[in-house]
Parts: C-alpha cells; structure tokens; sequence
C-alpha cells in the first residue's frame, strides 16, 4: 500500500454553542484511530495548529451573523474541497434564528444599552452565502452522523445520510406513536431522523431539532395540531424553533 | 476575520497580544501591556459573535425556556437546563420530588465530570507537557489520554443514561422526568464510576507536579453553599467576605456593566469584583467534600482559601473525584420503579423566579418573569464568564509584571491564565439584560 496522506481536517466555529464540536469530541472510542487517518489543521478549541490553507474536509459549526463571519466563510469556502455545514445552525440558523421575526434593533436594545459597537444581522445558514457540499442536521448532529462523513471521505464516496423522518426510527424501536395514541403534538412525522428517535423513547414529543426531513409536508401536521387543540400562536412557535427559517416549514413558520 | 488577525500572536517586550485564544471554548483575544514599575492594563476581548436568547426568549412558553437556555451553551447545556427548570419551577411555584432532585444532581455531576476533563486534559494539560494540542499529547502519553477519554466518556454516558443524550439532553421537563434511568443502565455506569475512582490518583498525581504560574491576590470569593450538601444545584448566595442570601436577592447584590471593546459584560457583587468556579466552591463548601475529595486536595497541595485563579486546576481533580464518589451514593439511594409523573405547573397568574446554581465553570443565574399564560415577559441569563470577566483582568494585571520580571513568556502566561478560567464564551455573549 502506498504511503497515505492524512486527510486536513478543520473545524470552524460560527455563531453557535459549540455543541456541535463537544459532539465532534464524543467520539471517545474513535478519536485515536480517527487522527491515524486524518489530521486536525485547524480546530480552535483543541489545539493551537493555526493552518489556513488547503482543507480536505472542513466542518463548520454556526450560523453566518457578522460581517467578519460572511468573509470568512468565503475565504474558508475557497480553500475547502467539501464543506459541511455541521448541525443545525450552520443549515438554518436553529434556535437564534428565532430572533429573525424580531427587529433587529428591537432585539439589540432589548440585551444592550449602548447597541452602537454591535455589527451581527439577522442569522442564516452558510449555505446563504456559499456552496454547501454536506449538511449534517440535527442540534446536535449524532456522533455517528459525523464517523460516517469522515469514513466516507476517506474512501472517496458520499456519506450516506438519512433523509427519512424521526418515525422510521421511532417504529424500529417499537414505541408506541406518541402523536396518535397519546395526542401529543410530535414533530416527528415531519422531521429528519439520525437521533434514534430518542424523545418518543424517552416518552415525550419530538421537537424537531434535526431539522424538515427531505420533501417535508408541514401542513398536514399543522392542521392535525390544530385538531388537537394547538393555537395559531402555539403551531408558529412550534415551526419556528430549530429550523423556521427552512424552506420546507416556512409555510407554517411565517417567514 | 482576515488570515493576519487569526495567526497575529506575538509578543513584545512587554506586550502581550493574542487576537484569537486557542484551546478555550469560544472566541476571545487578550490585549496586555505591562505600563511601568509592576504596572499593567489588560482587556479580555470576547468576539464571539451575539446570539440575543433573552430577547427571543421573551414571546416563549414556560415548558420551552430550558430547551431554549440549553442552547446558549454546548459545554454546559445542563447547567443551564437545570438553571432554567429550576427558576421556571420558583415562578410557578412547582415543587419537584426528591427523586428528580437527586436526579438532576446526578445529571449537573456528569456534567461536571465531562467538562472538567475536557478543560484539565484537552485545555490545560497541552500547556503543561508542552504540547500545541490534545491530539499531540496522545504520541508519548496514550494512558493518559486513554485515562480523559474514558472519564469524558462516563461523564456523557451518565448524561445520555438520565437525560437522553449528553449535549442538550431532552428528558428532563419543568415538573420532573419524562423517564427514569433504567435499572441496568445505572448499575453498569456505577461499575465504571468505581472503576474511575481507584484509577483517578493517577490524574492528582499528574496535576499535583505540573509547575504552575501564580497570581497573588487576595479577591473575593462567590459561590452557592448548603447545609446539607456540597452544593451543585441549589443553595444560598455566599461569598468568602461573609454574603450568604437567598437566590433570588441576587440581582440586589450582583449588577453588571458593559465595556465597549467586549461583547461581554462585567458583574460585581456589592461593587466589588469577584471569583466564581471550582476554586470558590472548594474554598467555600470544602466541609461538604467527601474524605477522599480531601484527601486529593491534600495531595494537590490546595490549602482553602486559594484565591489564586491556577489553584482552579487543581479543584477541577478535587471536584472529579468528589463527583464519582457522590455519583455513586445518588444511585444508591435512588428509589425507582414508581413511574413518578412530573409535576404539573399551573398557570393564570403573572409570576416570575430566579435559580441560581453551579455551573462546572462557576455561577450561572436565571431570572423569569412570566405573563398569565405562562408566556416570557422578561429574561436575566448571568453566566460564568461573565460574573469571572473582571476578575480575568486584574489576575492578567497582575501575573503580567511577574512573568516580565521572571523573564517568562508573557504571552504564554497570559493564556494558561485564560485557560486556567476555563472560560465559557459562547455563554458569555448569550446574552445579558440591561
């Protein structure tokens, strides 16, 4: 076998928690073998390597809400053969995106007395401003989500992800539907699977926090909400929390 | 941020400037110019972009703030679950069992146990090795690393086993419990947090011969202290210079003022400056620590009160090995199988509550108030970082003539200070009511 050449590996953070990277980090039983394949050039919050150039894979963990944020990701855009907006923020914007119904000078006086130094806008996902090469949903995007996008890119091919929703995962754990049997408003049957469907197992609803599953159809669920006594208020706030800024639940959200 | 700003850390004679700090969570830089005769002015400039929770927070119902909060922070979104619940809960007036209380100790503790590990190991330790990263230390000390591997792993695997999964958990609601932990699950964790224990005098041993920096400064220090125990997620306000009130006096106490070159603000408790985090609560609850917690501090060489911001390395192992041994007595004393059911808050009235608790980084405040449909009205979010950032300066102010003195790196000094804050940053710029 020839000698290798170890994938260059970034992993950015955006307007974010990093949440995403502490899942990054999660990979406990990996990690070790992980860094014989690939090596970390830049990756902030584990070590100092400051490499700017050339990325094979680069993860990017956060939303675009700066001015500094929007030339970066242009930069970083130009110098990466596959960027992967990693977790929910960098695909939609996820929980702060919530912010984005609000004025914006509304929201800089609510927090600040002198909002003058403060330069963010209204947040959206990298895809908005460049090409995306993978998504991996979810807040936080599973462990596993991640292992399979690098072992994919060390063979050369896609990362197979999964676009079904949450309910293919919730009957293959055998729960009993939390939506029809216990009238509980779920989001599952509109949102991505990759969690296992760990809110129906653990015995509440899901809350969508992988984001629209491909070819999403929100109004069916919205008009069963209602049904089950959702107000209009109560549906938006529910639409408009991990992923109200996507195109598939906008009609719901009210964007 | 242009390529010369993010590699741009250099260090005069005297200055010290690094525009982007590595191995901390969040983007932050520090600016430090040693003036004259022992003199010196330092900025801790946070970046890290605004996210605005507590103005979007405010339209939300009470049922959704904890998962809302909980993403203000993937390092501790526990800390701010539990914080949220439980000022969501003093609102309303929901008074939870005793089996969700232990619970959601046990929950705060894996907490602890991951992010102190990941700040001891992946953080700290590289400095003190001399090594870039984590990643590097692994090439001449793999059971080192195999060693914080493991305890990050159990320290998530509790999380995922109580709350669901590890970052932003999803089963802890206002009321309780949607599930309780299985009892296989907890049996097999109780197993591994034994097995940790005996091994963890190899991490005191490790951290107890590191040649650490010193900052010498008597300041004050603040953390929630209760009777009955080491105080995680409840507790009174108390302070080394003597404070002990409720939590919800605490914005009679703490207030906060912006600077215009951070997007973080700075708290002071009776217009003092203060210190918040591993090192106050040792110093301050070390009665409540178990035998074996003080006999790691023994062999650490802590001496409570440190007021010196790099003795917080080693309460990090003092507090690890206090959270397996209290880990283990929760799961003892669990009671399961009775299928409790969160308890039902009722709304109607406006009402609002503060929590207070310890966050693995150090204080974390919620405030709440909350119309007659349970809708935020208002929200007061006060994180670690935050309550820490002025002490930050003056600790750089201070270690910075030092090091010049000594003929030490300045900048490398001024960054195992941040480090040794462990500060949180994402958190910091949540961010914070007028």
């Amino acid at each position: 076998m020839p000698t290798e050449k170890k994938l260059r590996v970034a992993v950015y953070k955006f307007t974010g928690c990093a949440g995403c990277q502490m899942e990054f980090l999660r990979l406990e039983d990996e990690l070790l073998d992980i860094v014989k394949k690939i090596e970390f050039v830049y990756f902030k919050m584990a070590q100092n390597r400051d490499e700017l150039e050339r990325y094979d894979l680069c993860f990017v963990e956060g939303s675009v809400s700066t001015p500094r944020e929007l030339e970066e990701i242009k930069l970083i855009r130009a110098q990466t053969k596959t960027l992967i907006a990693f977790g929910d923020c960098a695909i939609t914007g996820c929980v702060p995106s919530i912010r984005n119904w609000l004025s914006q000078s509304e929201v800089e006086r609510a927090v600040y007395r002198d909002t003058s130094p403060i330069r963010s806008f209204k947040v959206g996902g990298i895809g908005e401003y460049v090409p995306v090469d993978i998504s991996l949903s979810g807040c936080p995007p599973h462990k596993d989500m991640i292992f399979a996008t690098i072992r994919s890119s060390l063979l050369g091919i896609r990362p197979d992800l999964r676009k079904h929703a949450v309910c293919m995962e919730c009957k293959l754990r055998e729960n009993v539907c939390i939506l029809t049997s216990l009238s509980k408003l779920c989001m599952g049957p509109v949102t991505r699977g990759g969690c296992g469907a760990i809110c129906p197992t653990y015995g509440r609803e899901c809350e969508g926090c992988y984001g629209p599953m491909s070819d999403a159809n929100p109004s069916p669920l919205a008009s069963e909400f209602r049904r089950l006594g959702s107000s209009t208020d109560d549906l938006v706030r529910k639409f408009r929390k991990y992923a109200g800024t996507s195109k598939e639940f906008r009609e719901v959200s009210g964007l | 941020m242009s390529k010369k700003e993010v590699t741009d850390a250099r260090t005069d004679a005297n200055k010290a400037e690094v525009s982007y700090v590595a191995r901390v969570e969040g983007q932050a830089g520090i600016n430090v110019e040693v003036t004259g005769a022992g003199e010196a002015s330092a900025q801790f400039k946070v970046f890290e972009p605004m996210r605005f929770f507590e103005a979007f927070l405010v339209g939300r119902r009470y049922h959704e703030v904890h998962e809302l909060a909980s993403r203000i922070c993937g390092i501790c979104p526990i800390a701010h679950q539990m914080t949220a619940l439980r000022a969501v809960e003093n609102a309303f007036k929901v008074e939870v069992t005793a089996q969700t209380r232990a619970l959601r100790r046990l929950l705060s503790l894996s907490a602890w146990i991951q992010s102190h590990t990941l700040s001891l190991y992946f953080l700290t330790a590289p400095d003190y090795l001399g090594f870039g990263g984590a990643f590097e230390i692994a090439k001449d000390n793999i059971d080192v690393v195999r060693q914080a591997l493991r305890l990050k792993k159990l320290g998530n695997d509790i999380g995922e086993l109580i709350g669901g999964r590890a970052v932003h958990p999803i089963s802890a609601i206002v009321g309780g419990f949607t599930k309780e932990p299985t009892k296989e699950g907890l049996a097999e964790i109780r197993l591994r947090l034994k097995k940790e224990k005996e091994a963890i005098w190899d991490a005191v041993e490790l951290f107890r011969r590191f040649d650490y920096p010193s900052v010498d400064r008597e300041t004050e220090l603040v953390a929630i202290s209760s009777d009955e125990e080491y105080a995680v997620n409840e507790g009174k306000l108390t302070s080394s210079s003597g404070l002990n009130v409720r939590e919800g006096e605490y914005r009679t106490h703490v207030e906060e003022k912006e600077v215009n070159y951070s997007n973080t603000k700075k708290s002071f408790i009776d217009g003092k400056e203060f210190l918040s985090g591993p090192i106050a609560r040792v110093s301050l609850n070390y009665g409540k620590l178990t035998s074996d917690a003080k006999k790691a501090s023994d062999q650490l060489g802590f001496s409570p009160p440190s007021f010196d911001p790099f003795m917080n390395i080693k309460a990090r192992v003092i507090e690890i090995v206090y959270a397996l041994d209290e880990a283990v007595r929760i799961i003892d004393n669990l009671r399961l199988g009775f299928s409790e059911q969160p308890i039902k808050a009722e709304t109607g009235t406006p009402c609002e509550g503060a929590a207070l608790t310890e966050a693995p980084r150090g204080l974390l405040y919620h405030w709440y108030k909350f119309d007659s449909s349970g809708t935020v009205q208002k929200a007061d979010i006060v994180t670690p970082t935050a309550h820490n950032s002025a002490s930050i300066e003056s600790s750089l102010c201070s270690l910075a003539p030092k090091l010049l003195k000594q003929g030490q790196d300045l900048t490398l000094g001024c960054e195992k200070l941040i480090r040794a804050y462990d500060p949180c940053i994402s958190c910091s710029v949540h961010v914070t009511r007028i």
